[in-house]
């Protein structure tokens, strides 16, 4: 595909250096505020630093400290809770919706729109209707609850129910993004197969379990890990709990993240806070590599 | 890649790539209506809380729990906000952000896709895995080394801090060289014939071609950094520096228990999200396809 056979030197030179001025932007950038920042959280927790930039090394002494801190156990608790309940209910969610709006009737492409609108906005608006919508007795969420009688919980002030209302409003949140992820999939499956089954007298159950499921393999692994890797370090659990609940009520929505920004900005203790990042990313990979390796490379549900 | 399909399914919102097969409708059965109705059903109440957003905000005070429709239109909450409230500053300071930082990501993410797509130089393959590798990292994972970096460079509490390491992710530079390696080398081929230059091969050749990718990526960008709470909310101390998000933070500290002024803020802040998500709909949803699964 490539043009002309032999290049001068010459020309090779200058196709070199052109490359590189043009890739000196990014890649400097990229370096300094990605890729060393990524090394540098690794120093980091080998030191004790304090707000004014004083490094003291301490080796492995932020490590030790992690295994005396029942808030971090907490933290990881409530992470592993989050994820646990998250990742499952917005794979449904996206996956019956896409299967919901696949096919075309009137006004697909307005509630497509719909669905995906809460994706759009910012988790700080979103936090911040929510909690007006589920304000104690008067908020309209809990006001409807009445009948089921939820009218007098409070959903974001009551440790039982303050997680499951923070995963149910990240559900809400990011359900129509897996739902396009989802439609794309389904886009990409060929439609002789669904037609060849449906002459067999295949039935709408039936279609799914023997025909989309398995075609769907792909997506449903990288809509499981993307949303597992957000889950766990992605902006909702940071943003939401932020303006939500500040990690309240008694520390049962307090996601690792969260704990993390509280060590570093609010008590100043950097390097133990870069401890944790460390300790939190080498789990990631250990459990992304764990998923790759069971579902041999990703073919989650083809057989 | 199949190009005759019988694909009687499918229903993508941008135009097919193979064009529609001749009419063959199905006998509308009971089953397409009812899933019609619930697609509606369920869409409605998804947006409930954001059409409940909107009511609230133009209530009149004292109204805000009550049901229904606004007993009056009002514009209060709304002036109140605006001209009580710096908001206008915070709107301010997230236009400029998000669009400077759209801007130049999009022009030096190009430059790099251009490279890693384009010219021939040895070690592109190792270039382009390591700027892909930096795809996993999410900004809570590097939060606190940046903030010491950005830090020890100069950047706390000014504009440059809230641009800056905003502007660089290999999402970008990945999803336009992806649409480059598409492009018909021609083009260059005629133009380099004439004696043009790197330089002016991609200022006058490429960017042009590339305005499809360059439009999505925008929409992208811009309501990521319009979004942005973290990062902005760490780097800066100054209220003047204050972005719209942190704004409306600040907002809920102040006013706890005026939900009225909280969400005519809120109303605000959405108003150019929504409408660059409108304008750019098609484009964004384009991008976030090729993003996750091509």
């Amino acid at each position: 595909m490539r043009r002309g056979a032999a290049l001068s030197a010459d020309r090779h030179k200058r196709e070199t250096r052109a490359a590189w001025l043009f890739l000196a932007p990014d890649a400097v950038g990229l370096l300094v505020f990605v890729a060393i920042p990524m090394v540098f959280a690794l120093a980091l927790s080998l030191f004790d630093v304090d707000g004014f930039g004083n490094y003291r090394w301490v080796g492995l002494d932020n490590f030790h400290r992690m295994l005396s801190d029942p808030m971090l156990g907490r933290a990881i608790w409530v992470t592993v809770k989050y994820v646990v309940l998250f990742v499952p209910l917005s794979f449904a969610f996206g996956l019956g919706l896409a299967l919901l709006v696949w096919n075309t009737f009137p006004g697909v492409g307005v509630v497509r729109t719909l669905l995906f609108l809460p994706n759009a906005l910012s988790l700080v608006v979103i936090g911040l209707l929510w909690q007006f919508l589920l304000v104690d007795k008067q908020g309209v969420l809990t006001k409807m609850g009445r009948p089921f009688g939820l009218g007098d919980v409070s959903f974001l002030g009551d440790p039982k129910w303050a997680l499951p209302t923070y995963v149910l409003i990240s559900v809400w949140y990011s359900m129509g993004y897996q739902m396009l992820l989802f439609l794309a999939g389904l886009n990409d499956i060929n439609g002789e197969h669904l037609d060849a089954a449906r002459v067999d007298g295949a039935g709408g159950w039936q279609r799914f379990r023997h025909v989309i499921w398995p075609l769907l393999g792909p997506t449903s692994f990288f809509v499981l890990i993307t949303s597992l890797v957000a889950s766990v370090t992605g902006l909702q659990a940071f943003d939401l709990v932020f303006v939500l609940t500040k990690g309240g009520p008694d520390n049962q929505t307090s996601t690792v993240v969260f704990y993390i920004y509280q060590q570093a900005f609010s008590f100043g203790h950097f390097g133990y806070a870069a401890a944790i990042t460390v300790i939190l990313v080498l789990f990631l990979v250990i459990v992304t590599a764990a998923l790759f390796k069971v579902t041999g490379g990703g073919r989650l549900h083809a057989r | 890649m199949p190009v005759e399909t019988t694909d009687v399914t499918r229903t993508v919102d941008a135009p097919p790539r193979t064009p529609p097969r001749p009419v063959r409708r199905r006998r509308p059965r009971a089953g397409h209506l009812a899933r019609a109705v619930i697609a509606w059903a369920v869409a409605l109440i998804t947006v409930f809380p954001l059409v409940w957003l909107l009511l609230t905000a133009f209530k009149p005070e004292g109204e805000s729990f009550s049901g229904g429709l606004p007993s009056r239109w009002t514009f209060d909450n709304l002036t109140f906000v605006l001209t009580e409230v710096p908001f206008p500053r915070y709107l301010l300071n997230s236009a400029i952000v998000s669009v400077v930082v759209t801007a130049l990501a999009l022009l030096f993410h190009s430059m790099a896709a251009y490279a890693l797509s384009r010219l021939r130089f040895r070690g592109s393959g190792l270039v382009l895995s390591a700027m892909v590798s930096t795809m996993l990292v999410s900004l809570p994972v590097i939060l606190v080394p940046l903030f010491l970096i950005a830090k020890a460079l100069g950047l706390l509490d000014n504009f440059a801090g809230l641009i800056v390491p905003m502007i660089f992710n290999a999402f970008g530079i990945f999803l336009l060289r992806q649409y480059y390696l598409n492009f018909p080398t021609e083009l260059e081929d005629a133009a380099q014939l004439d004696g043009c230059g790197y330089p002016r091969l991609f200022w006058h050749v490429v960017l042009p071609l590339s305005r499809p990718a360059l439009a999505s990526l925008s929409v992208l960008f811009f309501l990521a950094n319009w979004n942005a709470f973290l990062w902005p909310l760490v780097i800066t101390s100054n209220p003047d520096l204050a972005v719209v998000q942190v704004g409306m933070s600040s907002l809920q500290g102040q006013y706890a228990s005026a939900y009225n002024y909280v969400l005519a803020g809120s109303l605000i802040a959405v108003i150019p999200t929504i409408l660059v998500f409108l304008l750019g709909q098609r484009w964004l949803i384009e991008s976030m396809k090729s993003s996750g699964l091509k």
